[in-house]
């Protein structure tokens, strides 16, 4: 569904935003939370941990991003990844042109 | 006369951590894990990890208390999975991680029992033992853990690779063919039959809580990648590739017909909760039979 205005209960939800904590010596570099944070938040960094893997680092710019859905962690094998909530934010009108644009690019991917 | 030894004194020693114990207690799920003990012997990209940490947040989702659960495995790379995990874990003979947990199910009703094994220790070496138990419904959760090959001993094939997939002991494609475990254990008898890969994490720990609130012989099989026994001799590439390869290929259906529940990594591979019934178990009705049932008098 895509919305062409800030809904008027805008105000009764929120996005939470996660803080993630990535426990660099622990990876084995896998790449598993790489591959499936919905959000696409992680990236390979291109340093070296102790055992000589390049462990995950958030993406710079998309900090933010990260939504505490905790995936990463069940998925995790090494133990070596995990989200907390740092706070929630209230939607605004850049969430809502954010959503419309993911919305449009799958029904693109769908039909494609 | 005898000479009084004093007691001696006891003295600080300084105990210089290793770096594994160091690193111990920066995660949340480390109060389920042995201090030291991670990082795990596990291949990179391997998906007993997923397993391990689904059985521990399935216990954190279920709120079971650590002295109130127990695990039990067999030989194998899955057997591993007893040493990591901070709780009364055994690690038993080959293929007789059943029958320690049948007689530890019923002696302590009590505690909530899993076995956590492989396919080679719980089908090849183990298949009579796991089709009795389910046969008698005794109370025991069994994960067991398939990725098509004996993984430790150096990826020779099991009774679960795949026909023409090639091992170290089948370089010309195996002739074999495997076994279907979900319809094993449900012909068996299981009473909770369900098909998870190592992509399904979510899924996996809402199947394993789901079991732990279930008495009776439940049964849970989890694909997951063997990047280095599996996967190198049958060109897939390595654990992420697999993953990605599950998340094309599963298709979810509950209620299947176990028989129907197809796994074959080139065209489908079937996932879901295939079997899910209510029987009396083994303990239930050995205490029916010591109380004296008015119906048997």
């Amino acid at each position: 569904m895509r919305f062409w205005r800030l809904p008027l209960d805008a105000k009764k939800y929120s996005i939470p935003v996660g803080e993630l904590h990535i426990i660099d010596d622990r990876c084995k570099g896998c790449g598993y939370c790489i591959e499936f944070c919905p959000n696409g938040v992680l990236v390979l960094s291109k340093k070296f941990n102790v055992k000589g893997y390049h462990p995950p680092e958030p993406l710079p710019g998309k900090e933010m991003e990260c939504v505490n859905c905790n995936l990463c962690q069940v998925i995790c094998p090494e133990f070596a990844i995990y989200s907390t909530l740092k706070f929630s934010k209230e939607l605004s009108e850049e969430d809502i042109e954010r959503y419309n644009e993911l919305v449009r690019q799958r029904r693109k991917d769908f039909h494609e | 006369m005898i000479r009084r030894v004093p007691p001696t004194e006891p003295f600080e020693v300084e105990r210089h951590l290793s770096k594994n114990e160091a690193l111990h207690g920066i995660h949340p799920d480390d109060t389920y894990l042995k201090p030291g003990r991670i990082p795990h012997i596990w291949c990179p990209g391997c998906g007993l990890g997923v397993v391990l940490n689904a059985y521990i947040q399935a216990l954190k989702a279920r709120e079971i208390p650590q002295d109130r659960a127990s695990v039990i495995s067999g030989i194998g790379c899955t057997g591993r999975a007893a040493g990591y995990l901070n709780m009364d874990t055994y690690h038993t003979t080959h293929g007789r991680a059943i029958p320690f947990a049948t007689g530890l199910s019923l002696i302590r009703p009590e505690l909530s029992v899993t076995v956590l094994s492989g396919d080679g220790d719980l089908f090849a070496i183990g298949g009579n033992h796991l089709i009795h138990a389910a046969r008698r419904n005794v109370n025991v959760k069994v994960i067991c853990v398939n990725n098509f090959n004996y993984g430790m001993t150096g990826g020779q094939s099991a009774p679960t690779t795949p026909l023409e997939a090639r091992t170290s002991t089948t370089p010309y494609g195996n002739v074999e063919h495997p076994f279907n475990l979900v319809s094993l254990a449900a012909a068996s008898g299981a009473v909770y039959v369900a098909r998870w890969t190592a992509f399904h994490a979510r899924f996996l720990v809402e199947s394993i809580s789901e079991a732990f609130m279930k008495p009776g012989f439940t049964f849970i099989e989890v694909i997951t990648p063997c990047p280095t026994g599996y996967n190198r001799p049958n060109k897939l590439g390595a654990g992420l590739d697999m993953m990605k390869l599950f998340r094309e290929k599963s298709e979810i259906h509950h209620g299947l017909d176990p028989n129907e529940a197809e796994l074959d990594l080139k065209r489908r591979i079937v996932v879901g909760k295939f079997v899910d019934l209510e029987k009396p178990t083994f303990a239930d009705g050995y205490e029916k039979l010591m109380n004296g049932d008015p119906k048997r008098a």
